[in-house]
């Protein structure tokens, strides 16, 4: 029980609860205790020392929208945030019950009357804007992973077509997302004409963006994995006449999938970073348009709700950052290789 | 009759920036079946090319390796290798590692408990079968090298290649797989090919000693038959004046006669 605990928790990276089980199942509780306050007491410590000097950094700067928002005022509109979330739910069911209400009475005094629901039109609150971004970071995230993952391993697999890709992408890398919106925008909005569609054509457009960008790191990593695989381990499959997709399916990529994962850790990463200014500028429904709507809105609490925003892109970003870590341990067959 | 494995003026050259390296330079050599060959040579003298030749790994730039009156120029499960480093995949469990090899080159002819009954054969032939569920993380060096000769011998092949199988362990690891090598040699008789740097081991195993000169263009400077009794018995050896004679042979050869020029 305890050591299946302790896996667990090594394996999604929350190693730092590791000495309270230690500690909790009776196993050296002085080592543990020590154990404990280094990897405990010490972020605790720094990020306390972090929110004095924002506290106190924040108090000295005026901008024209008031005093920079210290912990507290960001603390506080965060849970403004969730109330007007509640409050727009709360609504929204009121909405559909008085809807259902009524259409219960016409049917009650004309059995064939025609009844419908109409849907309920709200604006988007917060949790809607990250809900959008995760989707939309999720789609991106997943078109880049099923193109690049093909063509790395194809690629790192004969150096002649790793040859003749390589310029390609090595300029098509480092341009910015704000660089390719414009082009993906005019793209879109061409070709994904259809007279009900399934999404709207800001989040294609956004989760194109997304795809654009976090294409490579993926692509890169999975190329060198792919090239570097143990010359004998390729060598067991010439001996045995493997074919070509056997080869990749049972040698190639279960030896290339820590690079893969590596290169897909960094492309979420990177997705998740382009998705906030592709949304800001397609004006999305996400994080993105959030921060951007608080900007133009200009109340004095506009400073607090961005703060909220930004700490919240941050959150979730080291979040999908850990699920990922986790992903690369339950399917890396190296458990003990240190993975940061 | 014509040699079971036969290498037929057997040259290579590799390509670099100064032009073709002749690397083995009209290499000769008739294998029967069921002998057990050395080559030893000072390391770089192309041995391991030798075998990869054999092997398919590499083609003979001139010349050819003709096995039972067919040549040979790609790799194939009749040349099963045994690797330097194992070379098991390290995703796969012991059984896991000897099943793909039995699977890709007997599963049309074997049926699923077919397949299980041959590949704890050949664990139980390497004394392998209580780890066969460890991953190669978790056993020793010598162990993994058990399980490398395990999947070789599992396919069935016509010559057994072994490029310095017991090169990475220590000596007593080493003598305790020699002397399984040789329990299983006398059970199955394969024609084997070890590529080896070490003048006891290759006393001790084979039937021929095949002494390579130095390269560049290193070509067989003398085959020296070693005619022991078997069943071999390394205790009892160490004493005989036959095997000493045979040792000493090797030793002049290498350290005398084709002694490195540079350290």
């Amino acid at each position: 029980m305890k050591d299946k605990l302790i896996y667990f928790l090594e394996l999604t990276g929350m190693t730092w609860f590791v000495p309270v089980v230690r500690m909790l199942a009776g196993e050296a509780p002085l080592k543990q205790a020590q154990l404990l306050v280094q990897m405990i007491g010490l972020p605790l410590l720094a990020m306390l020392i972090f929110l004095m000097l924002w506290h106190i950094g924040a108090a000295k700067v005026i901008t024209s929208l008031g005093q920079v928002p210290g912990p507290t005022q960001v603390w506080e509109q965060s849970m403004v945030l969730l109330d007007e979330h509640r409050a727009e739910r709360e609504r929204e069911r009121q909405f559909y019950e008085r809807q259902e209400l009524r259409n219960a009475e016409r049917l009650a005094a004309d059995p064939d009357a025609e009844v419908r629901i109409r849907p309920f039109t709200g604006r988007d609150t917060f949790i809607d804007q990250v809900q959008t971004s995760l989707k939309t970071v999720f789609v991106g995230f997943l078109l880049a992973s099923l193109i690049a993952i093909p063509i790395g391993i194809v690629s790192g697999l004969s150096q002649n077509l790793y040859s003749a890709i390589n310029p390609l992408i090595q300029i098509l890398k480092p341009i910015s997302p704000l660089a390719w919106l414009p082009i993906v925008t005019m793209v879109v909005s061409a070709l994904y004409v259809t007279e009900d569609p399934m999404f709207s054509r800001s989040f294609v457009t956004s989760a194109i963006v997304v795809m654009l960008c976090s294409l490579w790191p993926t692509l890169i990593n999975t190329a060198v994995g792919v090239s570097s695989i143990d010359r004998d381990l390729i060598n067991v499959g010439r001996v045995l006449r493997l074919n070509y997709l056997t080869t990749v399916l049972k040698i190639v990529i279960p030896s290339s999938i820590p690079m893969i994962f590596t290169g897909l850790r960094i492309s979420l990463g990177i997705g998740w970073m382009v998705l906030i200014a592709a949304e800001m500028l397609s004006q999305n429904p996400g994080l993105g348009k959030f921060v951007w709507d608080e900007f133009q809105n200009g109340s004095s609490t506009s400073l607090s709700r961005i703060m909220v925003a930004v700490l919240v892109i941050g959150g979730l970003g080291f979040v999908l950052d850990r699920i990922m870590l986790t992903l690369q341990k339950v399917f890396s067959y190296d458990k003990t290789a240190i993975i940061r | 009759m014509d040699a079971y494995l036969n290498l037929d003026h057997v040259s290579i050259d590799f390509p670099t920036a100064n032009g073709a390296f002749r690397a083995l330079d009209n290499v000769n050599l008739k294998i029967n079946k069921g002998e057990f060959v050395s080559i030893i040579g000072h390391s770089g003298c192309g041995k391991s090319t030798v075998m990869n030749i054999v092997g398919g790994l590499y083609q003979a730039t001139e010349g050819g390796v003709v096995l039972q009156g067919k040549e040979v120029n790609e790799p194939g499960p009749d040349r099963a290798i045994v690797f330097q480093n194992h070379a098991l995949f390290p995703w796969l469990t012991c059984y896991q590692n000897v099943e793909l090899a039995v699977k890709s080159v007997s599963g049309h002819r074997r049926n699923r408990k077919q397949i299980r009954e041959w590949v704890e054969h050949n664990l139980e032939l390497v004394h392998m079968m209580h780890a066969k569920d460890k991953l190669p993380s978790e056993i020793s060096g010598g162990m993994k090298q058990r399980v490398g000769i395990a999947r070789a011998l599992s396919m069935e092949p016509k010559v057994l290649l072994m490029d310095e199988p017991f090169g990475a362990l220590d000596a007593l690891t080493r003598a305790h797989l020699q002397d399984s090598l040789m329990e299983i040699q006398s059970e199955l008789n394969n024609t084997v090919i070890m590529i080896t740097h070490d003048v006891d081991e290759a006393v001790l195993l084979s039937d021929k000693i095949v002494m390579m000169t130095n390269g560049p263009a290193a070509t067989i400077g003398e085959i020296l038959e070693v005619n022991l009794p078997r069943p071999r018995k390394r205790l009892e050896l160490a004493d005989d004046q036959q095997y000493n004679h045979y040792r000493s042979e090797v030793i002049h050869f290498l350290h005398e006669r084709h002694a490195r020029k540079v350290a």
